[in-house]
């Protein structure tokens, strides 16, 4: 009897609680500290979530269940939403000043990477309380989750990348020096094996292969900017879990107009190809058929798209005024720019770059499909 | 900016004095915001570069703040701006980040 009212209390409650949200996503709107909720099929803003602090250079990672986001905030503000409620379910104000975070691979903790004070912090996924404080004493970069509970992430003022531990009772921390000078953000692969920091401070990578007992820091791309003059730098670039097409990386170079190709095996330089300014984000299309790039100011208003074989500019879009992010449909048929000064999220066919919609945002920035929950990285 | 205001106003800086340039105000109070904000964060509290609210910036005069924005600070992340900022431009960011006032 108890089952069956149960039961019939489970489908009365039914089509609330199982609604999908494998097609949304959410879009930061930078200046105003809140979250548009959108629906990637049909092109729209669902609803706006707000009360989350400071969110310029905001990032977010999901739930498993693709339910939940745990935002990251420039205010050290750590906010869990429901996407589905379009609420706030919890905040904590963690640290001063925060610069992204990562899940890790079983959903129950999500890490938080700190400039002030600098460290990282690791919370229950759940509560939000605190289960270990990691203070580094510098600013910290690059943060991503590794497979076995662990997370890792480079340390801009020593470099150094640290790898954390969690799967036992208390966090297990290695650290690797000789990193190189001035890491200003890093990528880990899909596989969680190759771990690559961009360095300020020195005209090369550092690339780490996580699956050695003893990773050993080793140079890539080593003076690739020899003897040009490096250009002002106006905004660091981002490395993105994106960055592998069809066997090999795509990494935007710093202080020079162009991106850099590595081969993904050995790790070696297989091409360049000049962009139209700076790049800030390098992103292959899901396939790794195409890349897509932007740029820094004062080149932000324009996007160009790289073919993976010629490793050509094969098309130029000028989205508007501050193209600050891009983000694909899981399978790539679509891309969704934010364009900050325009106050326009535009959607893109990827293929005959033909524009199919627009979605109006305040200042958007990073652009969250929740395909990301399944991905590890990000 | 985009790329034909950057033109202009490069031709500009090269053709006649920089304090013939007109000043415009909100864009660059927008400017200090969007990309002084990106190192410095959208509230100037700090980020990969320092804090430059007025408190944390006591310590500069007015000239020395604008030659920092235009010249960078060699050996460390802050760019010379000075490509992209005439001397007049630069001297309202130095009054509006002592000030946190444009007037």
């Amino acid at each position: 009897m108890k089952r069956l009212v149960l039961a019939a209390a489970l489908a009365l409650s039914g089509p609330a609680i199982a609604q999908p949200t494998g097609d949304l996503g959410l879009v930061v709107e930078r200046a105003s500290g809140s979250l548009l909720v959108v629906d990637q099929s049909e092109r729209a803003r669902l609803g706006r979530i707000e009360g989350l602090g400071d969110l310029s250079h905001a990032s977010l990672v999901y739930s498993p269940d693709q339910r939940f986001a745990y935002v990251f905030g420039r205010d050290g503000g750590l906010t869990k939403v429901d996407i589905l409620e379009q609420t706030v379910v919890n905040r904590v104000i963690q640290a001063g000043n925060s610069i992204g975070g990562a899940i890790s691979d079983d959903g129950r903790l999500v890490a938080v990477s700190n400039y002030e004070p600098g460290g990282v912090r690791i919370f229950d996924a759940d509560t939000l309380e605190m289960v270990a404080d990691i203070p580094t004493e510098s600013k910290t970069v690059g943060l991503v989750d590794i497979p076995g509970r662990r997370f890792v992430f480079t340390l801009w003022d020593a470099g150094e990348t640290w790898i954390v531990d969690m799967s036992g009772d208390e966090a297990d921390i290695t650290k690797i020096t000789g990193m190189g000078e001035n890491p200003y953000d890093a990528l880990v692969t899909g596989n969680g094996r190759t771990y690559i920091t961009g360095l300020f401070g020195a005209d090369h990578l550092t690339a780490l292969d996580l699956w050695q007992d003893d990773p050993q820091p080793q140079p890539i791309l080593d003076g690739y900017a020899k003897g040009r003059e490096g250009l002002p730098v106006y905004k660091m670039p981002h490395l993105e879990g994106w960055a592998l097409a069809d066997g090999e990386f795509v990494l935007p170079a710093v202080g020079q107009r162009e991106v850099l190709w590595v081969d993904a095996r050995d790790l070696t330089e297989t091409g360049r190809t000049a962009t139209h300014g700076q790049p800030i984000f390098a992103i292959a299309r899901p396939d790794g058929r195409q890349v897509w790039v932007n740029f820094a100011h004062p080149d932000n208003d324009t996007v160009q798209v790289i073919d993976t074989i010629s490793k050509e500019v094969v098309h130029e879009l000028h989205p508007g005024p501050g193209v600050l992010h891009m983000e694909f449909t899981p399978r790539g048929h679509e891309v969704w720019l934010s364009v900050r000064d325009a106050g326009k999220v535009i959607v893109y066919d990827t293929r005959t770059f033909e524009k199919l919609g627009e979605i109006d945002a305040e200042s958007p920035s990073g652009i969250f499909f929740t395909a990301r929950a399944h991905r590890t990285g990000l | 900016m985009n790329k034909a205001a950057l033109i202009l106003s490069l031709l500009f800086a090269g053709a006649a004095s920089a304090d013939e340039k007109p000043i415009d105000a909100p864009a660059l109070e927008r400017f200090v915001v969007q990309d002084c904000g990106s190192c410095h964060g959208l509230t100037l509290k700090g980020g990969l570069g320092p804090d430059i609210r007025p408190q944390s910036l006591e310590h500069y005069d007015r000239e020395t703040l604008a030659s920092v924005v235009l010249d960078g600070v060699p050996g460390t992340a802050m760019p010379p701006w000075r490509p992209l900022l005439s001397e007049a431009e630069a001297d309202w960011i130095a009054t509006y980040l002592l000030t946190g006032d444009a007037e």
